[in-house]
């Protein structure tokens, strides 16, 4: 995020784009609340009727994997009506004459074709994210999980520069994460192709800091992206993978594919704290402790790094991850040794001039955020004040390209995957907590009622969900939350796999899978049960 | 800003324009009991027991909902204003169960508090008592409507916080509850079981049903964390007795999140200590998963992949980090295969 979590309350204007934000980040959504009692606007764009589009003045029901469009409709109306920010945009960005062209082809009427939402709409939301003070652009997975989810989230940052909703308080662009560390995980250089806080492996002179660091050579070609290293293992150019905390079966696309790469490896580790579906393709499990049994940090979507302390002791022989991977690197003749996390900390801020100033001490008085540079540097809460981290904000120009799978005769439905309130990622955890689970024990199809009608389902009704690269049966629920055409469940549950189904076609920037479009086909399974 | 001085208890005290008594009494550090106050939600005035004398006005003016002006006299420990307060606990405890030996509030209870700081005992005014149901056909929430002091945090919590509008005043008089529409449990309104009315309950009317009769308050160590789900990234505090996790409450300051949580950060640590976590390093053996000892483990995790290295290159080795890790264990997972494995293919399910 741009800016932080509670400034959002601050907000008049709040365009909120594939976000399911009272589900997915229910405390967030506190935040859009409190600025809707303050009389902000909110638009939602969203294919089905969430909570926060009902709350919305505007719900932009936009056809899956038109989200380019519709930015540059918007974009196209703040230009042509000359509501831009002339002085920003003249200030503190480059390129704006080759987004104006870009631009000349997306007038509301054409958009509204493309994306299904009414041209008045579109205009009324651009006249309103234009005219705020202080807009606050939010977006989730339904932006990003696309085969053009760098294009979508250019086009907002596009945007924003241009109506100059960037840089100031309650505005900004705003990409809510999904993991309570994956901020984290990203900033400390878990990527194929940087080190921590996005120091470039491809970067000599980094190369060269981290090599004299770490006593060895880093190697300088960037690696390959976890769909990448599936496909890969399927391959066999990766013969071995070491999976810390990570459930790719049930998490990845194509999970049938997934099952059989893994399976093809000459060795798998995976340290975890259950044995996962991914862990009983193992030839090592290593038992590892959760949240509550070590110390450490998390960064959360804010960038606000904070402190995770241990509660208790982890079962049984289970260890901390952090010393899992010492004991792994020893064994492997390589002495890493550390007392603390604390003292993992004070390397880490060593060697990451983001991370500079945070120390175990200042956390203990409250979250940091980065970047913060130096022990007496307040943090950053947000980012881009009077300046771009790049110095211009450049436009992106970007066009509108189909998904990679659109439905035809034999697939003609689209099946699109998100979360549940109660319920987390591939259910690992919250299937095992006593109360969750007990409250929602069972995932569900939602399917609208023309298309119920249509294919003789009724609610309870088992049905089979095929697409071209698998199928799973689940019982449906005939729901206006969806739209005609649209079918949603999540990816919660692992008796419904659903991940079996969904479209491996990658970004071809970010390598995100286009988890949100997919082609499928609906059809009743068996009788009728209660839901 | 422009600011009023007023005299509280013999003591002057300037406080900006727009403040309530009650808020310039607790800046000069003058203690005033309260059940439905909390500075999260809409001033209420509706316990009284923040009562207060000033001299001029008519009868004793709930402190919460009065404002400071200039140069008022405030007597927050009056002979009147101690009478009121015990009157006002007498009432409330005429129809309250004297059920604090099983209440999981016991000892951290608003309403037992200032009974026993006000010396008040219960039997004050004899007759009717609630008799109601308590409800807990959900797994979360435990809500026994006999000992609810009518504050309204609670609905005050869903409206204002959590902007669900589940519950509500409903009926009048002795009748009066809080209900959701239509007078049905929890579990069959809209609650979204995120547990903040619990949070803000004074008394035992609302509480966490896992943690029912795992520990009293005062056994309990709380630990100051991060909630393990989303990137919203809430604090929460960890309620340890005997080296288990028996619950989750509120931080009273989380930086993120105040004292709100969701479903999952409140109620859903259940994970923590179940059966099926793994205690014990597993090594295929004949196709089966077996259990080793650490040593066993690591000699062949260690002697695998120097192998593979040997044969293939660092780069036939992948890594998967995970966004559920701390940020201490990612990095040193980096440095693992980075610097001791020899690849830059490690990534993380940031894309999924």
């Amino acid at each position: 995020m741009t800016n932080t979590i509670r400034e959002i309350g601050g907000a008049d204007f709040i365009l909120a784009i594939g976000t399911n934000t009272t589900e997915a980040h229910p405390v967030i959504g506190l935040q859009v609340k409190k600025a809707l009692r303050g009389g902000a606007v909110l638009a939602v764009v969203d294919p089905r009727d969430t909570e926060l589009a009902r709350l919305a003045h505007h719900h932009l029901r936009i056809r899956p994997g038109t989200d380019v469009a519709l930015l540059n409709g918007l974009a196209h109306v703040v230009v042509a009506e000359e509501l831009w920010d002339r002085d920003f945009v003249a200030a503190r960005t480059e390129g704006f004459e080759a987004l104006r062209e870009t631009l000349a082809a997306y007038p509301p009427e054409r958009v509204a074709e493309i994306t299904g939402v009414p041209a008045d709409t579109i205009r009324a939301v651009a006249r309103g994210y234009a005219r705020a003070s202080r807009a606050s652009i939010l977006y989730t997975m339904g932006l990003t999980q696309h085969a053009c989810g760098t294009a979508n989230v250019l086009a907002v940052a596009n945007l924003a520069m241009l109506c100059g909703h960037v840089g100031k308080e309650s505005s900004g662009v705003n990409p809510l994460r999904g993991q309570n560390n994956v901020q984290g995980a990203c900033d400390m250089g878990a990527l194929p192709n940087v080190l921590t806080g996005y120091q470039s492996v491809a970067d000599e002179a980094v190369r060269a800091k981290f090599g004299a660091a770490w006593g060895a050579e880093i190697p300088s070609r960037p690696g390959l992206t976890v769909t990448e290293m599936i496909e890969a293992a399927g391959e066999g150019r990766i013969r071995a993978m070491y999976v810390m905390g990570e459930n790719p079966v049930l998490s990845d696309p194509d999970a049938g594919h997934v099952t059989e790469a893994l399976k093809k490896l000459d060795f798998l580790v995976v340290q975890d704290i259950f044995l996962t579906e991914t862990a009983q393709l193992a030839h090592v499990v290593l038992p590892a402790a959760c949240f509550a049994e070590k110390d450490g940090t998390f960064t959360n979507t804010e960038r606000r790094v904070q402190r995770v302390r241990k509660a208790v002791e982890p079962p049984g022989r289970a260890k901390a991850d952090w010393e899992i991977v010492c004991l792994v690197a020893r064994a492997l003749g390589y002495p890493m040794g550390y007392a603390s996390p604390a003292e993992i900390m004070e390397e880490i801020r060593r060697l990451t001039p983001s991370y500079a100033g945070i120390t175990y001490e200042r956390l203990d008085r409250g979250g940091l955020h980065w970047p913060c540079p130096a022990e007496d540097h307040p943090g950053t809460p947000i980012l881009h004040v009077g300046k771009f981290a790049r110095g211009l904000g450049k436009f992106h120009p970007v066009e509108h390209i189909p998904p990679d799978e659109m439905p035809d005769e034999e697939y003609p439905m689209v099946l699109s995957t998100g979360r549940r309130l109660l319920h987390y990622h591939t259910g690992t955890m919250t299937l095992r907590t006593g109360t969750l689970e007990v409250r929602y024990p069972e995932e569900y199809l939602e399917v609208n009622p023309e298309d119920a009608a249509r294919l003789g389902i009724e609610s309870g009704d088992l049905v089979r969900v095929t697409s071209r690269r698998g199928l799973v049966e689940v019982r449906a629920r005939v729901t206006d939350v969806v739209p005609p055409g649209l079918v949603f469940t999540s990816f919660h549950f692992p008796a419904v796999a659903i991940n079996r189904l969904t479209n491996p076609a990658r970004d071809p920037v970010a390598k995100i899978p286009e988890y949100k479009v997919c082609a499928v086909r609906v059809e009743k399974a068996g009788p009728a049960a209660a839901v | 800003m422009a600011s009023v001085t007023l005299t509280i208890d013999g003591r002057q005290v300037t406080v900006p324009r727009g403040t309530s008594v009650l808020e310039a009494a607790e800046a000069a550090g003058i203690f005033i009991p309260t059940l439905c106050h909390d500075p999260d939600l809409s001033p209420w005035g509706a316990c009284r027991l923040c009562v207060v004398e000033i001299p001029g006005m008519r009868n004793l003016p709930a402190s919460c909902v009065t404002e400071a002006t200039e140069g008022m006299v405030v007597y927050t420990a009056s002979a009147p204003v101690l009478e009121a307060r015990k009157t006002i606990l007498e009432l409330l405890l005429a129809n309250h169960p004297e059920d604090c030996l099983t209440c999981h509030r016991n000892g951290d209870c608003r309403l037992q508090d200032y009974a026993y700081y006000y010396g008040v005992r219960a039997s004050g005014f004899a007759g009717e008592r609630r008799a109601l149901p308590v409800e807990d056909e959900n797994p979360f929430i435990v809500r026994d409507m006999n000992k609810c002091i009518l504050c309204g945090k609670c609905v005050r919590v869903c409206q204002e916080i959590q902007g669900c509008h589940v519950v509500d005043f409903a009926y009048r008089g002795f009748g009066t509850r809080i209900t959701p529409a239509m007078n049905v449990p929890l579990g069959e309104s809209t609650c979204v079981f995120c547990g903040n009315c619990v949070a803000y309950c004074p008394v035992g009317a609302l509480v966490e049903k896992p943690m029912l009769g795992k520990g009293r308050r005062w056994e309990v160590r709380k630990v100051r964390t991060i909630c393990p789900y989303c990137g919203t990234g809430c604090t929460i505090e960890l309620n340890v007795k005997d080296g288990r996790v028996i619950g989750v409450t509120s931080a009273p300051d989380g930086d993120v999140n105040g004292k709100a949580l969701c479903a999952k950060g409140r109620f859903g640590m259940g994970f923590i200590h179940h059966p099926d976590r793994l205690q014990a390093p597993l090594v295929r053996k004949n196709g089966e998963l077996v259990e080793a000892s650490w040593e066993e483990a690591l000699e062949l995790v260690a002697s695998r992949l120097k192998e593979i290295k040997e044969a293939h290159g660092g780069e036939a080795i992948g890594f998967l980090s995970s966004a559920r890790c701390t940020n201490e264990e990612n990095y040193l997972l980096s440095k693992l295969a980075r610097a001791v494995v020899g690849t830059n293919h490690i990534d993380h399910c940031a894309r999924l």
